[in-house]
C-alpha cells in the first residue's frame, strides 16, 4: 500500500465527473523563512478530481506547503504549477477554506459572502444568484442565506466557507485543517458532508489535517510528512476503499495503524529533538484509549479517534 | 442533511454583549439616577452661590433668567448655529479627507513612512497654537475656524483609520485575494469595511476635540458663536451668560455625540459598530 513519495502519482480514482486539465504540480519545492527551512524538496502531483490529504504532526510544514500552492508563500526553490501555469500569487484558480471562520466577511450575509467571488470576477447578477443558490443548497445553508456569519455555528461557518470557494469554480480547493476548530461531533458530520459534496461536484481537493481518521475517511491518497524543520514528503498512501468509509472496517483499521506508526515516528523524533522522550514511539497498542477500535472490534463507532 | 443549530439565536447578540455590564439595572432606574444626580448638582450649585456675589458665581435661577434673555433676543440660537455650522463643516471635511488618508497610509508603506514624521509632529501641536496663523492666513471669517476644526479632525481620523488598516485580519485578506479580489477591490471590499469601527471611534474623538477648538478660535476672533458669547459676556459683567454658554456647549456636544452614536449604531452595525 505504501508508495514512495517520489513516485509519480497514478490517477483516476474517486470523484465522479472529475474536471479535466486541473492538476496541481509541486516540483522540488523548498520553502524558507529567512534562515529557517520549513519545507525541503517537496514533490507531489495532484490529479483532477482527486482528494489528497496532507497528514502530519502539527508544525510539520503541511500548512506551509498548502500556502505555497495557494500562492500566499513563495517557494525559495522549485515551482508550483496549477492548470499548467506557474503559481505566482493567490488567484481564483485555487480556492482556500481556512481553519478560522474569521476568513468570512462578517459584514456580509452568508449569501453575500458566497457571492463575493463571482462578483469579483464580474459574473452577471442573475447567473451569480443561480450559482450562489446552488452551492448554498449543496452545503445545506439555503435557510441561513440571509444571516450573518456571527449568527452561525462553527460547522455552519465552515459550510459557508466551502460554498464560497465552490461558487468561484476553482481548479482546486485547498482546505487548511478546516474542521480543526470544530467539536468532535460536528467534525464527524462535516467529514461525511465533505465526502458527499466532493463526490457531487467532482472537485479537486487538497486537504490538510493532523487527524489520521479524518485523512482515511476522506483521502484518495494520504501524503505523510516528516517532522519539521526541513519537512519533506515522507510517504504516499493510496486509499481506494469504497465511500462513505467506516473507520471500524478492518482495512481502514489496518491503514490507521500504519499511518499512526508513520506519524508517530515523526512525533517521537520531534519530542526527542525537544529533549522530551515520553516513550511515544508510535507503536500501536500504547497509551491510546482508542487502540481497541483500531483492531476492528465491533460495537465502537467512534470515528474521530487517534487524536 | 443535518444543519447544526446556530449557537447564536439572533442578530441581537453583538448589541447585547455588553449587556450584563451596562444594563444591570432597568432603564427607568438608570434614567432616574441620572436625573437625581443632575438635580443634586444644581442644588449644590444653588447653595454655594448664596455665599457669593452674582458676578462671582451666579445662581441657577439667575443663569436661567440669563438664558431666557439670550433666547428671547436670538443671541443663543445664533451662537449655537454659528458654532454648530463651523464644527460640522470642519469635522465633515476632516473625516472625508482623514479616512482616505489613513487608508492610503495603511496600504502604501512608503507613503506611511513619509507622512509619519509630520503626523507625529503635529499630533502634539494643539489647534489653539494655530489660531493666530489661521487668522493671518485665512482672515477672521469662517474659513479660519473651519480650517482649525478640520486640522483637529483630520489627524485623529487618519491615525485611527490607519490603526484599523494595520489590524485587518490577514486571513480575511488572503481569503479575498484567493477569491479574485485585486489590490484595489480588496481595499474597497475588505479593508474599508474592516476599518469602519476604527473610523467611527476616530470621528467621535474628533468631534469632542472640535468643541475644544471652536471655543478658543471663537474667543480670539469671532462676532458670533458660543465662544464669542462667553467672551463678550465679560464686557457686560454678565457672568450668568458665561454659564449659559458653557451649559449650551456641554449639551450641544452631548447631543452631537448622541446623534453620531445613534446613526452609526443603526446604519453600521453589520461592520461591528455598537454602542
Amino acid at each position: 500500500m505504501t508508495v514512495n513519495g517520489a513516485a509519480p502519482a497514478t490517477t483516476s480514482t474517486g470523484g465522479t465527473g472529475a474536471r479535466a486539465g486541473s492538476p496541481v504540480q509541486i516540483r522540488d519545492v523548498d520553502i524558507r523563512f529567512g534562515e529557517f527551512v520549513a519545507v525541503r524538496g517537496a514533490n507531489l502531483d495532484i490529479a483532477a478530481g482527486e482528494l489528497v490529504c496532507l497528514l502530519g504532526p502539527s508544525g510539520c510544514g503541511k500548512s506551509t506547503l498548502l500556502n505555497a500552492v495557494a500562492g500566499f508563500v513563495r517557494p525559495a526553490a522549485g515551482e508550483v504549477t496549477c492548470a499548467g501555469s506557474p503559481v505566482t500569487g493567490p488567484d481564483v484558480s485555487r480556492g482556500v477554506v481556512f481553519q478560522s471562520a474569521e476568513a468570512l466577511f462578517p459584514w456580509l450575509t452568508v449569501r453575500q459572502n458566497v457571492a463575493f467571488g463571482p462578483q469579483m470576477r464580474g459574473v452577471p447578477k442573475a447567473q451569480r444568484e443561480a450559482v450562489v443558490d446552488r452551492y448554498l443548497a449543496m452545503v445545506g445553508l439555503a435557510h441561513s442565506a440571509e444571516r450573518f456569519p456571527e449568527q452561525l455555528s462553527g460547522g455552519m461557518r465552515q459550510r459557508a466557507q466551502l460554498a464560497r470557494v465552490l461558487a468561484n469554480d476553482p481548479s482546486v480547493v485547498l482546505m487548511d485543517e478546516p474542521f480543526g476548530a470544530l467539536d468532535a461531533q460536528t467534525r464527524l458530520v462535516m467529514q461525511v458532508e465533505l465526502d458527499r459534496i466532493w463526490r457531487e461536484t467532482g472537485a479537486t481537493i487538497v486537504f490538510v489535517t493532523h487527524d489520521i481518521g479524518e485523512a482515511i475517511l476522506l483521502g484518495d491518497r494520504i501524503v505523510t510528512m516528516t517532522a519539521g524543520p526541513s519537512a519533506a514528503i515522507k510517504n504516499v498512501y493510496r486509499c481506494d476503499l469504497p465511500r462513505p468509509r467506516d473507520l471500524t472496517d478492518p482495512t481502514c483499521a489496518a491503514l490507521f495503524r500504519e499511518l499512526r506508526e508513520d506519524i508517530g515516528a515523526e512525533v517521537a523524533r520531534t519530542l526527542r529533538a525537544q529533549g522530551l522522550d515520553e516513550g511515544h514511539d508510535g507503536r500501536p497498542g500504547g497509551a491510546h484509549p482508542d487502540a481497541a477500535a483500531q483492531d476492528g472490534r465491533p460495537g465502537r463507532d467512534d470515528r474521530t479517534e487517534g487524536r | 442533511m443535518t444543519v447544526e443549530a446556530p449557537t447564536v439565536p439572533d442578530r441581537t447578540r453583538r448589541a447585547a454583549a455588553p449587556g450584563p455590564r451596562r444594563n444591570r439595572w432597568p432603564r427607568l432606574t438608570r434614567i432616574g439616577l441620572s436625573v437625581l444626580s443632575v438635580a443634586l448638582g444644581v442644588l449644590i450649585w444653588d447653595l454655594v452661590s448664596r455665599n457669593y456675589t452674582a458676578f462671582f458665581l451666579p445662581s441657577p435661577r439667575l443663569t436661567l433668567d440669563g438664558a431666557v434673555e439670550l433666547v428671547r433676543d436670538g443671541t443663543l440660537w445664533d451662537s449655537v448655529s454659528a458654532s454648530s455650522t463651523r464644527i460640522l463643516t470642519g469635522w465633515l471635511l476632516g473625516v472625508l479627507v482623514g479616512v482616505p488618508m489613513g487608508l492610503l497610509m495603511g496600504c502604501v508603506p512608503w507613503l506611511r513612512l513619509m507622512l509619519d514624521p509630520y503626523i507625529q509632529f503635529f499630533r502634539f501641536v494643539p489647534p489653539i497654537a494655530f489660531v493666530t496663523l489661521a487668522i493671518i492666513w485665512l482672515g477672521p471669517g469662517e474659513a479660519s475656524k473651519v480650517a482649525l476644526i478640520f486640522y483637529t479632525t483630520v489627524f485623529i481620523v487618519a491615525l485611527n483609520t490607519l490603526a484599523g488598516v494595520l489590524s485587518v485580519n490577514e486571513i480575511r485578506m488572503r481569503a479575498a485575494r484567493a477569491l479574485g479580489a485585486g489590490p484595489v477591490r480588496s481595499l474597497v471590499s475588505v479593508v474599508l469595511p474592516s476599518t469602519v469601527p476604527h473610523v467611527v471611534t476616530g470621528a467621535r474623538l474628533a468631534m469632542g476635540n472640535s468643541f475644544l477648538t471652536i471655543v478658543s478660535a471663537e474667543i480670539v476672533a469671532a462676532q458670533s458663536g458660543l465662544g464669542s458669547l462667553i467672551w463678550t459676556a465679560r464686557n457686560y459683567a454678565k457672568t450668568e451668560w458665561v454659564f449659559v454658554g458653557i451649559i449650551a456647549l456641554g449639551l450641544l456636544g452631548y447631543l452631537f455625540d448622541w446623534i453620531l452614536r445613534l446613526v452609526t449604531g443603526r446604519t453600521l452595525r453589520r461592520y461591528g459598530v455598537t454602542f
